[in-house]
């Protein structure tokens, strides 16, 4: 796989530092002189100097063999032109856009920059994943398709542990899709029991999540 | 008589806006930095508002600025900041979101104006127009011999 990474600020040179631990050639982009000085006596070649929102910069990277193009400047305006450009004049199949100012993510979506993070969510999933007591994770929002993806804990004495699947009193408009048991994870049939200690993705229509997650909290 | 509402107050957008006005069109002008209005008021028998322009500070990208400035009843958009990138942006928002009927951008960079007018956006590159005129005033002597 190869990836093109425009923007060498914290996210996207620890961005670049794991691409290539994990064995992915990467390519950086930054545009600030002395942050690509820096940044290229660490990693060398993997830098390049300009800005990555000219085609040419692009171009020289080697946007057209793609596979992955990241855009996590500081600037909304720079990561939408960024991923238009290699999406619609490159032809790159998957982008990913960083937004910083939360209260442009309607312009991502505007023109269909997708996906798009903001590190607001990225920290408020953290802190799902993190705090035990949460028990509840968004895994997955499909706004278009008015659906959500969610991973919950099933807890000792609740109203599922010992039940079968079919048994579940689950709200119209949601599935377990998945069981996470002991280090792995499968599809359940109609009567596959879910224990305490489990954890069962649900797929569900918005709004049914108080219904759902009550099955799966111990009882007050 | 159209509403015009430009983006960018610098020398091009400022002197645009004066023009239109002065031609008898309606224009509104958003610009972050309050001396871009001094650059409107410089030099007139008038200042900019008693001449009948409208005047909003605000930045370009926020939904609010731009409908502060009007440009939900705007017939023409002109993307006139210093930023290529928040011209194209802005662009798109004044097309795509609030659908104005003509949408002008100035991009400095030629390759992307190039590629963007392709997809349907009106840009206007004055580094195009720049070389343009250098190359036809070297060639002169030679035409005229």
């Amino acid at each position: 796989m190869y990836a093109v990474v425009i923007g060498g600020g914290k996210v996207g040179l620890n961005l670049t530092r794991e691409l290539l631990a994990k064995g992915t050639e990467v390519t950086l982009i930054e545009s600030r002189r002395d942050r690509y000085l820096r940044m290229d006596a660490e990693l060398g070649f993997v830098v390049q100097y300009g800005d990555g929102t000219e085609l040419w910069v692009l171009e020289r990277a080697g946007i057209q063999r793609a596979d992955l193009v990241v855009a996590v400047t500081g600037d909304d305006e720079d990561n939408i032109l960024i991923c238009q450009i290699a999406r619609d004049k490159y032809q790159v199949e998957r982008f990913i856009s960083r937004v910083n100012n939360p209260r442009n993510r309607q312009y991502f979506e505007l023109l269909d920059i997708r996906p798009a993070f903001s590190a607001t969510d990225l920290i408020l999933r953290l802190i799902e994943h993190e705090v035990p007591d949460y028990g509840l994770v968004h895994l997955l929002d499909l706004p278009d398709e008015q659906l959500e993806v969610i991973e919950i804990v099933v807890c000792e004495g609740c109203r599922a542990a010992g039940l079968e699947v079919q048994q579940l009193e689950l709200p119209e408009g949601s599935i377990v899709i998945s069981v996470l048991r002991d280090e792995g994870g499968f599809v359940p049939k109609a009567d596959t029991v879910i224990n305490a200690g489990d954890e069962v993705l649900v797929c569900l229509d918005p709004g049914l999540e108080p219904q759902v997650t009550a099955l799966f909290e111990a009882a007050k | 008589m159209s509403f015009v509402l430009i983006v960018g107050s610098g020398r091009v957008g400022s002197t645009v806006a004066r023009n239109l006005l002065a031609a008898g069109h309606e224009v509104s002008v958003l610009d972050g930095d309050p001396i871009s209005h001094e650059r409107l008021d410089a030099g007139q028998d008038s200042t900019w508002e008693g001449a009948g322009g409208r005047f909003t500070i605000g930045q370009a990208i926020e939904r609010d600025a731009l409908v502060e400035a009007g440009i939900e009843r705007a017939d023409v958009f002109i993307a006139s900041t210093n930023g290529d990138n928040t011209n194209l942006t802005i662009a798109q928002i004044a097309q795509k979101m609030f659908n104005v009927p003509r949408v002008m951008v100035r991009v400095m960079d030629p390759a992307r104006a190039e590629w963007y007018s392709a997809q349907g956006l009106e840009t206007i590159c004055p580094t195009s127009y720049a070389v343009e005129m250098f190359e036809r005033a070297l060639e002169m002597p030679e035409a005229g011999a």
